[in-house]
Parts: C-alpha cells; sequence; structure tokens
C-alpha cells in the first residue's frame, strides 16, 4: 500500500516525520519496506535574501537585484517577478542547479544585465500551479541554509507492507486511525477544497431492486454482492483534475486520468472502498444487474483487453451485456470519456472469495481486487459513497438524478463478540486492567456494548475489520495496541516435552560428523531436477523445465556438482549430501520419500606432499567401497554390500536394494581423474547397541599365506572358507594382503595374500598348534576350492 | 665397599645421586647398576645390610636408604629423558624443519546444517527436543489444518508445488505437494498424543519462487512448538529473547512487532538490532538498523482443535525461521545459490575453528 504523508497530515491536522511515522506503524504491525521522496527534489535549492531592487535600464518588466545565498559572495540576479522586495528571502537557485524541469541555472546576461541564479516561484519548484510570484519565505533562517529546513517541499511516498488479514490499513484512514491511537490525538477526513454546497440526503433502502435515474438496478445474485449503491449524476464536465487531486494520486503512484475517474481512485485510497463510475448513456437497455457471468460471454477491459468470461463469475450487465468484472475492472465500452456527460456510479460489497477467484481465472490484478479479496466495509460503504458524490460534483459538476439508491436486500451488523478478561490473561501472560483492554479496543474502533458482567463484555467490532470475527481477535488486537515491547521477556518455568528426538536426527547427525571428519564436504542441492528416472514424482506447476521432477537419487546432483568444480579448474572435490529422494510407490504410485545419504569423491587422495614428489594418489575403488562401508555402518548398519553387475550394491535385510557404490559417469575434462561415488538408504530403527567383549587376554599369533587361486574365484570366497573351517582352530581373523598376477604364475591364476590371526581365550598358543590349524586349512582349501598355498 | 653401619657410606652415596645429572649415557647405564642394581648395586647391599642392626638403628638408616634410592631413581629418569632428548634434537638438526608436514583434507559441514545445529542446541538447553516430518505433504496438514481458509489471499504467500497425480484423483484436502513450511509437522505432532509439546523442527521447506540470489525453490526452514497449560505470549517473547541472546550476542537488542500468520494469533515478527550497523541503519537492514528474522506467535485455537487439543486447557506458541538467511547474514553471503552448489572453494571456507 502506497501511503502519501501529506495525506495523512491532512488527516491528523500535525505534520509529521515520515521516519517516526515508519517507527509507529511498523510496532503495530504494518512495517514500511521504503519512503521514497515524490514530486520534486528541493534538495538543490538554498534560502537567499535580496538586498537591493532596482528596475532594469532597458526592460519594464524585470528587475535587476542583489542577492545573499549565505556562500561569502553577493550575486546580481535579474528577476521579472512583481513582487520581489528588498529584506525579504526567496528560494534560490545558484549557477549549476538544474531546475525540475530540466533546465540548468547558469549566467545569462539580459539586457546588458548580467544574472547569476534564479530566485524561484512556487511553481518553478514544481509546487503548485501558482505563478503570481516569487514564492516569499516567512522563516528565521540565515541566507545558505537548505530550502527544505524551511517549506514542506515534495511529499513522501511511504510503502506500507500491509499483511493480509488488514483490509482497513488499504485506505490512508486506516492509516491514520492507527497513527492517531499511537500518537493520542484524534483524526477526521480532510476538507475537499472548494466543496460544492450539496443537499445529500441518505440514499434509499431498497432490496434486491431499484431505480435510480431512470436505470433499474438489479442485484441477481445475492450471495455475490450483498449491497450495491449506485447513484446518477447528470451533467458533469469531463476533464483535468484539480491539481490538488492531481498531487495525491502522483503520490501513491496513480496516474491521474479525468476528474471523474480520479475522483473514485481517491476515495478508494482514502477509504479502501473501490467504486466505478459507467458513462451512462452507454449502457443498453437502461438497466444495471450484479449477476453470475453466463457461458461464452466475453468482455473488452479497460485496459483494453478482449477476455472470456469463466461461467459463474460475478459480473456487472446492463440489460445485453457484462460491462464490468465484479470487484476486478470495468469494461471499455462503458468507460468515461472526454464526451461524457452523465455517469452512473456503482459503490459495492462483493465476496472476497469470488473477486479472488475471478481475479486468478482471468490473471488480471487490480487495486480494486487486491481491497475486494482483503474485505471491504460493507457498512462504511454509504459513507464512501456519499463522500465520492460530493467529490465529483465539486470537481467535474453535475446534479444527482432523484435520490441514490442503496440495495442491501439481507441487511447485516458487524459481529458482536464476547471478550473475557480472564482468556486475554491465560493466553498474553500479564494481567491488564479493565480500563486497558477497553483502551485498547476503543483506539481500533470497536464499541464497548457492556462492562464485565458474569466475567465478559460484549463488544461490536468496526465494520472496517472484517478479520475480527471470534474473541482471540480481540486479544490480539489489545496486544497490538497495547504495545508488544511493553510486555516482559523474563523467562518463566516450563515442562520440558516428553517426547524424544526423531532418531533420524542423531543418525543424520552423525553421518555429517563423520563424512566431514573422513575430509568431504557437505552439499545442499536442490531435490527438483530436470531428469530423474521412470519412478520418480513430477511436480504438477514447476518453474522450470530445470526443475520439473524431484531426484530419486543423489548420485547424479553429487556427480553434477562434481562437473560443475571442474568447470572451475578445480580437481580435487569430496562431497556428501544427505537428503530425501523420491519415488512412487510401487502399489499405488503415491510419491513417496526416503531418506538418503551419498558421497562422491574425484582428485587427490590427500593433498600432495614434498616426500611425493607433489603428486598424490588419486582416489580409487577401494576407497570408494572403504568409504562406502563407513557409510554404511553409520546409516544402515544391517545392509550388505554384493557384488553384482559389476558394482557394489548394498542389500537390505529383507534382500531389498538400499544402495550402491562405485565409479561414475561424468563428462570430464581430460586432466580430469576418475569420479567414485556410493548413496545408501538411512534407517534410523534399531541401530545396535555395541555389545562389550572382553579384552583377549593371551597374545596373538600372525602368519601370512600366499593362496594360488583362479582368476574366477573370488577373494570373498577364499576368505569365507578360512573363517568358517578357521574358526575352531582359534583363526580370530583373515585380511586379504596382497594380490599379484603375472607371467610367472601359470595361466588363469593369480596369488592372494592373506593374514592369519590366531589366538586363544584360554592360553597362550603354541607353534606347533598354529601349524597344525594351518595344515588343516590347506587340506579344506586344496579339497574344496582346489586353490592351494603358494608359500608361507 | 662401606659398612652397613658406616655414616659416611650415606654421604658418598649422595655424593654420586649429585654426579647423576652431569654422567654420560653409558656413564649412567653404569652407574644405575652399580648403585641400583639388584645383585651388586650399592644401595642395595645397604638396605640387605639394614637386617644385621639393632631394631633402633635400623628403623632410622632405613628410612634414610628407602628415600635415598627412591631419589636415585628419579635422578636415572630425568637424566635419561634428558640425554635421549638433547639426541633427538642432535638429529633433528640434520632435518630442515621449516618443511611442510604432511596435510590432511579438511571436511566441513553445510554452512546452513552449522546454524540449524546451533539453534538446535539452544533450544534443547531448555528443554526442545527434534521433531521431524516428511517433505512431501497434504494439503489438509500444510494448510488446512493451519486455519489457512481455501481462497483466501494468506495462500499467496505460500506459492504452492504441487505433485502430479498422473491421473489419479486426488481429493481436495488430500492433494500431494511439497511443504511450503515445516509447520505441518507440528500437526503429525499434536495429532501423535497430548500435550505438553515442546519440539524443534528443521527441514525443507518449497515455494513456487524463482531461483534468483535471494530467493530459492527449495530452503531450509527451523519451527519451534510449545504447548501445555499455562503458556503465554509472554512466554514466547522470553524464549525467543532468549534465543537471540543467545545465537547472536548477549547485549543484542530486540523487537516485538505485530504480525499476521494464519496459524498464530497474536501473531509477532521479531527483529534484532543489525549486527552490520549496529542499530545505526545501514544498506543491509534497509535504514532501518533492525534486521527481521523471525515470525511466531501463539498457535492458533483453530490449529489446536484441529489437532484436537482443547484450546481453553492449553495454549502455546510457535515460531519459525530461516537458518539460510541466518547464514547468509551471519557470514555476508552475496548469493543464496552459493548454498545450493558444491563449489570445493565456497564449502571449505567453513572447515576452520569457530562457528
Amino acid at each position: 500500500m502506497n501511503v502519501s504523508r501529506q495525506w495523512l497530515e491532512a488527516f491528523l491536522r500535525r505534520r509529521l516525520d515520515s521516519t517516526d511515522v515508519a517507527w509507529r506503524l511498523a510496532m503495530l504491525g504494518a512495517p514500511v519496506d521504503a519512503i521514497e521522496p515524490v514530486g520534486v527534489d528541493l534538495s538543490a535549492f538554498v534560502v537567499a535574501v535580496v538586498l537591493e531592487v532596482r528596475q532594469h535600464p532597458d526592460a519594464d518588466k524585470l528587475r535587476v537585484t542583489l542577492v545573499d545565498d549565505g556562500s561569502g559572495t553577493i550575486s546580481n540576479v535579474v528577476c521579472g517577478a512583481p513582487n520581489v522586495k528588498a529584506g525579504a528571502k526567496y528560494p534560490f537557485a545558484r549557477l549549476g542547479t538544474v531546475m525540475p524541469n530540466g533546465m540548468k541555472i547558469e549566467r545569462r546576461t539580459l539586457r546588458g544585465e548580467v544574472s547569476d541564479g534564479m530566485l524561484c516561484s512556487a511553481r518553478e519548484l514544481g509546487l503548485g500551479e501558482d505563478h503570481d510570484g516569487l514564492l516569499t519565505l516567512e522563516t528565521d533562517a540565515a541566507p545558505g541554509a537548505p530550502l527544505t529546513d524551511v517549506i514542506d517541499g515534495g511529499d513522501e511516498r511511504l510503502i506500507v507492507d500491509v499483511t493480509p488479514n488488514r483490509a482497513d490499513l488499504l485506505g490512508h484512514k486506516g492509516i491514520a486511525r492507527e497513527l492517531a491511537a499511537s500518537l493520542g490525538v484524534p483524526y477526521r477526513l480532510p476538507d475537499i477544497a472548494g466543496e460544492a454546497a450539496l443537499d445529500l440526503p441518505t440514499p434509499a433502502r431498497f432490496g434486491d431492486e431499484a431505480p435510480v435515474g431512470g436505470i433499474r438496478l438489479a442485484i441477481d445474485d445475492r450471495d455475490g454482492c450483498p449491497r450495491f449503491l449506485a447513484g446518477v449524476i447528470r451533467g458533469v464536465r469531463i476533464g483535468a483534475s484539480p491539481e490538488w487531486l492531481q498531487r495525491r494520486l502522483a503520490a501513491v503512484g496513480v496516474r491521474a486520468i479525468n476528474n471523474v475517474v480520479d475522483a473514485t481512485n481517491y476515495v478508494m485510497f482514502e477509504l479502501n472502498q473501490p467504486m466505478h463510475a459507467y458513462d451512462a448513456a452507454t449502457l443498453r437497455g437502461s438497466a444495471i444487474v450484479v449477476r453470475a457471468a453466463r457461458g461464452g460471454e466475453r468482455i473488452t477491459t479497460l485496459d483494453g483487453i478482449d477476455r472470456a468470461i469463466p461461467p459463474g463469475t460475478l459480473v456487472i450487465a446492463d440489460a445485453d451485456r457484462p460491462i464490468g468484472v465484479a470487484g476486478v475492472m470495468g469494461g471499455r465500452a462503458t468507460e468515461v470519456t472526454n464526451t461524457t456527460s452523465d455517469i452512473l456510479l456503482e459503490c459495492a460489497a462483493f465476496d472476497p472469495v469470488r473477486v479472488r477467484r475471478a481475479r486468478r481465472a482471468l490473471g488480471l490484478s487490480t487495486d480494486a481486487s487486491h481491497r475486494f479479496e482483503r474485505g471491504t466495509d460493507r457498512w462504511g460503504a454509504v459513507d464512501a459513497f456519499r463522500r465520492c458524490i460530493r467529490l465529483i460534483v465539486t470537481v467535474a459538476g453535475g446534479a444527482l438524478d432523484g435520490p441514490a439508491v442503496d440495495c442491501f436486500p439481507a441487511p447485516t451488523h458487524p459481529p458482536r463478540i464476547f471478550l473475557r478478561p480472564s482468556r486475554v490473561a491465560q493466553v498474553l501472560g500479564v494481567d491488564l486492567s479493565w480500563s486497558t483492554i477497553e483502551n485498547q479496543l476503543v483506539a481500533i474502533g470497536a464499541t464497548i456494548v457492556s462492562k464485565p458482567d458474569d466475567g465478559r463484555i460484549a463488544v461490536d467490532v468496526p465494520g472496517w475489520r472484517p478479520d475480527i470475527t471470534s474473541e482471540i481477535d480481540l486479544i490480539e488486537e489489545v496486544a497490538r495496541l497495547y504495545g508488544y515491547d511493553r510486555l516482559p521477556t523474563d523467562l518463566g518455568a516450563f515442562r520440558p516435552g516428553l517426547r524424544e528426538d526423531d532418531p533420524a536426527w542423531g543418525v543424520m547427525e552423525r553421518i555429517r560428523l563423520a563424512l566431514a571428519g573422513h575430509g568431504l564436504s557437505e552439499v545442499v542441492t536442490l531435490p527438483m531436477v530436470a531428469a530423474a528416472g521412470a519412478g520418480a514424482p513430477k511436480v504438477l506447476n514447476p518453474l522450470s523445465a530445470e526443475h520439473r521432477v524431484l531426484r530419486d537419487a543423489l548420485l547424479p546432483s553429487l556427480v553434477h556438482q562434481v562437473e560443475a568444480n571442474w568447470a572451475m579448474q578445480t580437481a580435487d572435490v569430496r562431497l556428501f549430501e544427505v537428503g530425501a529422494v523420491f519415488n512412487l510407490a510401487a502399489n499405488d504410485g503415491v510419491p513417496t520419500e526416503t531418506l538418503r545419504a551419498g558421497f562422491v569423491v574425484t582428485g587427490s587422495r590427500a593433498p600432495a606432499h614434498w616426500t611425493d614428489g607433489g603428486t598424490a594418489r588419486a582416489w580409487d575403488r577401494w576407497d570408494a567401497l572403504g568409504l562406502f562401508r563407513r557409510l554404511i555402518d553409520l546409516a544402515h548398519p544391517a545392509a550388505t554390500i554384493q557384488v553384482e553387475a559389476g558394482e557394489w550394491i548394498a542389500r537390505d535385510a529383507a534382500g531389498a536394494m538400499a544402495g550402491r557404490c562405485g565409479s561414475c559417469l561424468a563428462d570430464a575434462p581430460p586432466w580430469a581423474s576418475a569420479v567414485f561415488g556410493g548413496e545408501i538408504t538411512v534407517v534410523f530403527d534399531g541401530m545396535p547397541t555395541p555389545a562389550f567383549r572382553p579384552l583377549p587376554v593371551y597374545p596373538a599369533v600372525t602368519r601370512d599365506l600366499a593362496l594360488l587361486v583362479k582368476v574366477d574365484q573370488t577373494s570373498a570366497v577364499v576368505t569365507q572358507l578360512l573363517t568358517d573351517r578357521g574358526a575352531r582352530h582359534g583363526l580370530e581373523s583373515v585380511s586379504v594382503i596382497d594380490e599379484y598376477r603375472g607371467k610367472a604364475l601359470a595361466a588363469g591364476t593369480r596369488s592372494i595374500a592373506v593374514r592369519l590371526v590366531f589366538r586363544s581365550a584360554e592360553r597362550t598358543l603354541t607353534d606347533p598348534e598354529v601349524e597344525q590349524a594351518i595344515a588343516r586349512l590347506r587340506t579344506s582349501l586344496e579339497r574344496e576350492l582346489d586353490v592351494t598355498i603358494r608359500s608361507t | 665397599m662401606t659398612t652397613p653401619s658406616d655414616p659416611a657410606s650415606l654421604d658418598v652415596l649422595r655424593q654420586r645421586l649429585a654426579a647423576v645429572a652431569s654422567l654420560d649415557a653409558a656413564a649412567l647405564a653404569a652407574e644405575e647398576i652399580a648403585v641400583l642394581g639388584r645383585k651388586q648395586g650399592e644401595l642395595t647391599h645397604q638396605l640387605k645390610a639394614l637386617a644385621t642392626l639393632a631394631l633402633d638403628e635400623k628403623r632410622a638408616r632405613g628410612a634414610a636408604l628407602n628415600a635415598l634410592k627412591l631419589e636415585f631413581e628419579a635422578a636415572v629418569v630425568a637424566r635419561r629423558a634428558e640425554l635421549a632428548h638433547a639426541a633427538s634434537a642432535a638429529e633433528a638438526r640434520d632435518i630442515d624443519l621449516t618443511m611442510p608436514g604432511r596435510q590432511l583434507w579438511v571436511g566441513t559441514r553445510h554452512p546452513v546444517t552449522v546454524v540449524i545445529d546451533e539453534i538446535v542446541a539452544i533450544f534443547r538447553e531448555i528443554g526442545f527436543a527434534v521433531a521431524l516430518g516428511p517433505e512431501i505433504e497434504n494439503e489438509e496438514r500444510n494448510f488446512g489444518a493451519l486455519n489457512f481458509p481455501p481462497d483466501h489471499p494468506a495462500l499467496d504467500m505460500h506459492d504452492t508445488l504441487y505433485l502430479d497425480p498422473r491421473g489419479a484423483e486426488w481429493p481436495v484436502g488430500e492433494r500431494l505437494l511439497l511443504r511450503t513450511h515445516t509447520s505441518p509437522v507440528q500437526v503429525r505432532v499434536m495429532r501423535a498424543g497430548p500435550p505438553p509439546y515442546r519440539v524443534v523442527i528443521p527441514g525443507l521447506a518449497y515455494r513456487n519462487d524463482p531461483f534468483d540470489a535471494s530467493h530459492a525453490p527449495a530452503f531450509a526452514q527451523i519451527e519451534g512448538l510449545a504447548v501445555d497449560e499455562g503458556v503465554t505470549f509472554v512466554d514466547l517473547k522470553a524464549t525467543l529473547t532468549h534465543f537471540a541472546r543467545r545465537f547472536f550476542r548477549p547485549d543484542v537488542k530486540v523487537r516485538f512487532r505485530p504480525s499476521f500468520f494464519p496459524f498464530t494469533e497474536p501473531s509477532a515478527e521479531m527483529d534484532v538490532s543489525c549486527a552490520i550497523c549496529g542499530g545505526i541503519g545501514c544498506a543491509a537492514c534497509k535504514g532501518t538498523g533492525w534486521m527481521e528474522i523471525l515470525g511466531g506467535g501463539m498457535v492458533h485455537e483453530n490449529v489446536l482443535r484441529n489437532c484436537d487439543v482443547d484450546p481453553e486447557r492449553y495454549t502455546g506458541f510457535a515460531f519459525g525461521m530461516g537458518p539460510a538467511r541466518m547464514a547468509m547474514l551471519r557470514y555476508g553471503l552475496p548469493d543464496i545459490r552459493l548454498l545450493y552448489g558444491g563449489d570445493m572453494r565456497f564449502l571449505s571456507q567453513f572447515g576452520a575453528a569457530g562457528r
């Protein structure tokens, strides 16, 4: 909402400081986003005193003056104004000043007299139309003082951030009401300059049909239009609005159109009541009807666009066709033009939901629709209507043709709400006295109908506050007007909740800390991506094709981030992410989500060091497998890793796929090293509690064996056999420590070295015992796997 | 060898003790055997000889000998350490110790994660636990239960991303969307059991916003909920003021302003004094001296009712804030998109100590 400071000043009858207004409005819930100067910038002008005036020797209408502008130099200035007087002070434009009309003040010579500057009129400063003479300054300010210290030059526009509940703040009167409460001063409507004397009786009440100025008015859709006021004014003279009216509209950022339209806009910005004027001569069939649009109806709106009206949309129509979309925009066919002489003025209340739907369907948001959506004051509409008629007659002439009418088929009153002071204390936590509560309610315009009685008060809500519908709304108003800043801030006692942390939180935190500890950096990527697997849910209304589907895996996004790093010449990339991935459920196709953790690494495994000649070993698949194993321990301890189709696949206890790890395809520059990554579904139920195992008492015996294995035999099979068969001989662990393939071996074979650790829980093992165990294992290997021991 | 009763033998031993500090490695080893050795050591010998003495004498001399033995042992250990240190220093003289050490990659948590963890930690101190919920929600929990009337302008603040039903018919209210705030988790918490509730809810939220310097279509939010008998608006103000002092600095100034959210009433926004200009007004705070950091209020009666909590018996507050914005303020980030990229040059800046 654009608010004019001068307009508010007219309501409050006092000068206001915009910064102070901004603070007060912020503390009342309507923060000011910006304060902008409106109209001319007077900062370049100064106060000057005229020391001497003499007649120009060669020009009757010119005078030559000596001017002191505080600069230390007395200037010779030629002036054409008849009212210039020695000893008086005037606004002065020094050499180099750019005037509001764009003219730059330079030294000139007028008929032989040099002029170094310009004494200014109000019009030359852009302050008004008065060009009778110089703007005389009644001030004690010294010459050279900035002009802005002395006169209230331009207006200021406050951009007020009005929350959707506060319809009343979309008019200056509402803002003035809040400020008046904050300042503790009265407010009332500004006077209309040169207001026409007009005998204006209260519009006559009707049901859903009324005659007005020879035109039949009918409300066919009461739900959509609970109230409709209309009047016909004949004999208006369309033209430009007076300067004060244009200036008000300019200050709130509205273009002046003509005196009638400007008057309706003025009242809308003053009282939050949109109005519309139709050229009465263009109404077909001398009728105006509020009804739901029929199928196939169209309208060319004021902006010149021909629009199809969705059936059911609330429209204003004449006997033949829609002439306006109710609450949104009028039609071009019936608009007020330069040749209009008779108008029908509409002032109505419309259902906010109907206006909102129409606005969305037509994609047409207007000052009117913005207000109707938030709710106008249907009870205050009469006052707004009367003010608009007065304003039109004042600025455009004309006279009402017969009485104005007020169709209010089902008259209602603003709600009455009961407020319990005890509830105020229960919600706010402070005991406010009854008079304090009453003061705040009166400040917003509510009427206290009864004093506290059986613990409650009846309050009549003002019509301009459609947001206040229940007791809690009143309690908020009490707190708001009382001032949030006056409430204490001491932390009181509380009962801690009985809920534990969501188990996923601890798991996510452990993963993050662990992977960061391993040298990886956490990244957050957007969950919506350009492409994903067939089972990925699609966004119905994506903003762009880049974000049209939800990711079903983390690795593609992580690899994408690797590529982005490569584009920045960064070769060493280590990233991880913990986040949701999305899928359509297998059974019913409903989108579901799963928490995942994934990582990707490329480049050097560690920063290069001089002991290695400055080249570091690159990450390889075995590093990735190690990280994957670590991640699984953290995120999904029950999962097992299996080799499937050339990559490592993690499967959960039920055998379902839970993750994968391996090398990743990427769009790599030639200097980049291979990319490896992995991701795993995070589970957070049934995380095992570590079970204590007694520490070994007796020493271990270690033996390394080189085994000759066929190339198609896996190390996993060999180590599994050793583990199974060695258990009863005290074999504590088996680890693969080397692999050799080469010409020294028979074709089709390779060598795997394993390290066996034997230990007994009861005694120190002897060498013969260990040798005997190895002999048994050798037998098992040869018999069961055809694997031989090359050496020990 | 002195006799056990010879007082002079103690003096000799004391002199040898004093000399330990200047022995070289070989002499130290020899002296240790000569004095403390289990078979021929002088002190060992004298201690054994105590047995031959009268009780009085035995007691006095035994104490002296034992004390001396401890001192001697300590002196040998100290001298040995000294010699070892000198030896390694000598070795080190031949090495250029200014050569760089072998470095480790330093991993980092995301700056927004760091901020979230800090926020969670502060609220944990005052009795809050962490609650989480899914990012796919239905309209009812995201809007309806939270007192958003259908066709209300308040919905304009939440440009919603809906999920494609792929031909299926989702009834109104059951339509699936990406949650526009973490608040539906409030509904889930309240519907899971009776009060008291005291939870903080971190998570991602989604809006159909363009991806530009100050907007992202998915962003972190953290939300709080406290409902019990006797929880008041003053408690909200006190809790959030405490939070601001702990998160920013103890002398931070806070300002509570009325605001509007459909799911709270009374509603408030909290500003803190601008850390950049100290409250004078600067570009970062749009000249106001204040930075808006969170919104909150008393849980709306309708929300409590929608979650089967009796609003006459229980009252509570809720609040929410954007950790990404707080991270941008803290670290001076110019563009929110930095937080959604994996640029190592950016991420690696957050691995140092501090916060």
